[in-house]
């Protein structure tokens, strides 16, 4: 009988720093989120439509301190009371990552702690066995500004990648189609406030690769289409009245909902073959915030009979809870890293999987 | 002193595949392109077939400008793609490492307005323009001709 661990983790590899407190047994399923703290930098980065990159590794490294004292004092212990350091080490903004592998390692060095290096991308797709238990294998389907893709979760440290966009992730294409609309950055809650009052089907905008038998997906074709429709209008009309900024936000989400849950239902053909006991579809990253989409997804797995799993907001967005709970669940396979630990800009967490991004050849992914 | 090098019209995504594969195969370390163009023009597609063309084990290229910039391992040596979108200045493009990066490796920038000055001299340049026709892309090269007629010699294009 393994005992309960305090963790201590720490992620900023992409606009949010965030610390957080986590508590539970190696490997064993649900942890407790003692404390959960994220600074954002929305408004930091709403005036450069998106993430500036440069600034938030300044305001990673400014904040990141302030977020572990807050996350410590707000779970009622201080750097005695944790047992293991754990950090995101990559994929993401290198600056970001960075700022908060130095942070870990110099809690690590001063306190001689074990550190653990924790994917970012593991952290999200290990989010539902810390808040719902759920059990291996399942399926997760991870979308957000800066990846998309369908991962069948084996074990702690075992994903297999049954695809995944291969060109623009969601959220950045979310983004890009409130810049070509005028609408306020970040794109995903101003896309989907504009889409509220639209008509989906006023504009025929195109589902890429729904044609073919895989689960890859392609989100920059969309975006352009956007930009053509817009570019008529204005030919057509001399600009663009609310009405039409509405309609194209709703058949841009619809689109993209439309192809997200017919390749959801692919994936979980692929997902049934394995004949787990209690299937489980589950999603996680910022665009599952968007009602639309997130209902798309679940009437899917509805109709296949699936459950459908979305942890709560605040820890289907960037957290650092998912890092904590993350450790926890892979300390018990694998040893922790010590200070050589670097950080990654690029860290496939199935890297046997051909690489999706592009014609489909074979290859490691990005 | 940056000449027009050719101007041409690409009607599938496929050739467009296939002329960043024709100039990719000229490039070497310390050659940059600077690829402009409006969101959607192309810009990524071109560097993605790019980089996959000189890569004996093509990987995943994807859009960077999430990540601002990823780098390759090639044939050639080094490739970075960077999307400077996001950047607010000239400043940040230092941090970035770019500056070493325009000689060490071969450099494909989206968005390279925001280098200002530090856009390298001999760099060639790519304009993308979506036309009426869907799929149809113009692509404007220029350059230094003392450097890029040779290089650039006998492209073709369908």
């Amino acid at each position: 009988m393994t005992l309960p661990q305090t963790i201590l983790a720490i992620e900023s590899s992409c606009d949010d720093t965030a610390a957080a407190v986590v508590r539970g047994v190696p490997g064993a399923p649900k942890a407790q989120v003692s404390s959960s703290i994220v600074f954002g930098q929305t408004e930091l980065h709403a005036a450069f439509g998106g993430v500036v990159p440069e600034i938030a590794a300044r305001a990673h490294a400014e904040k990141v301190d302030l977020a572990v004292a807050q996350a410590l004092d707000a779970a009622q212990t201080d750097l005695d009371g944790i047992d293991a350091i754990a950090v995101t080490s990559g994929p993401g903004l290198i600056g970001g990552v960075i700022s908060g592998v130095m942070c870990a390692k110099g809690l690590a060095a001063a306190t001689g702690k074990p550190i653990f290096g924790v994917n970012h991308l593991a952290g999200h797709a290990l989010t539902p066995r810390l808040t719902d238990g759920v059990a291996y294998p399942y399926l997760m389907l991870l979308v957000s500004g800066g990846h998309c893709q369908f991962l069948l979760v084996e074990g702690p440290t075992r994903f297999r990648r049954l695809g995944g966009t291969i060109d623009d992730a969601p959220g950045e294409a979310f983004d890009k189609v409130a810049r070509l609309l005028g609408l306020p950055q970040p794109g995903g809650p101003s896309v989907e406030n504009a889409a509220a009052s639209g008509d989906p089907r006023r504009f025929a905008l195109p589902r890429p690769l729904l044609d073919r038998p895989d689960c890859n997906m392609s989100f920059s074709g969309l975006k352009t289409a956007v930009l053509r429709a817009r570019d008529t209008l204005i030919a057509d009309q001399g600009g663009l009245y609310r009405q039409d900024i509405a309609d194209l936000s709703a058949g841009f989400q619809d689109a993209v909902a439309d192809v997200l849950a017919k390749k959801s239902a692919r994936a979980c053909e692929e997902y049934l073959s394995l004949a787990p006991d209690t299937p489980v579809l589950c999603v996680a990253g910022g665009v599952a915030a968007n009602q639309s989409i997130r209902a798309r997804l679940e009437d899917q797995s509805a109709s296949l009979g699936i459950a459908f799993v979305a942890p709560p907001l605040a820890l289907c967005t960037d957290n650092a809870a998912m890092i904590g709970g993350a450790a926890l669940e892979q300390m018990s396979m694998r040893p922790a890293d010590g200070l050589t630990l670097a950080a990654r800009p690029r860290w496939p967490l199935d890297d046997t999987a051909p690489a999706m991004l592009g014609s489909g050849r074979k290859g490691a992914k990005a | 002193m940056c000449s027009d090098l050719f101007d041409i019209v690409l009607s599938t995504p496929d050739a467009t595949a296939n002329l960043a594969q024709q100039i990719g195969s000229r490039l070497h370390v310390g050659d940059t392109l600077l690829l402009t163009g409006d969101i959607g023009a192309g810009k990524t597609h071109f560097a993605r077939a790019l980089i996959q063309s000189l890569q004996d084990h093509p990987e995943d290229v994807p859009s960077p400008t999430f990540t601002l910039v990823q780098t390759y391992d090639t044939r050639k040596g080094e490739v970075w793609h960077a999307d400077l979108y996001r950047l607010s200045g000239p400043d940040e493009i230092i941090e970035l490492g770019l500056l070493d990066a325009f000689d060490t490796a071969i450099c494909l920038v989206e968005w390279p307005d925001r280098l200002g000055d530090d856009a390298p001299p001999s760099a060639l340049h790519l304009n993308f323009t979506q036309m009426d026709v869907p799929d149809t892309r113009r692509i404007k090269a220029s350059g230094a001709r003392d450097k890029w007629a040779d290089k650039l010699e006998g492209i073709t294009h369908d």
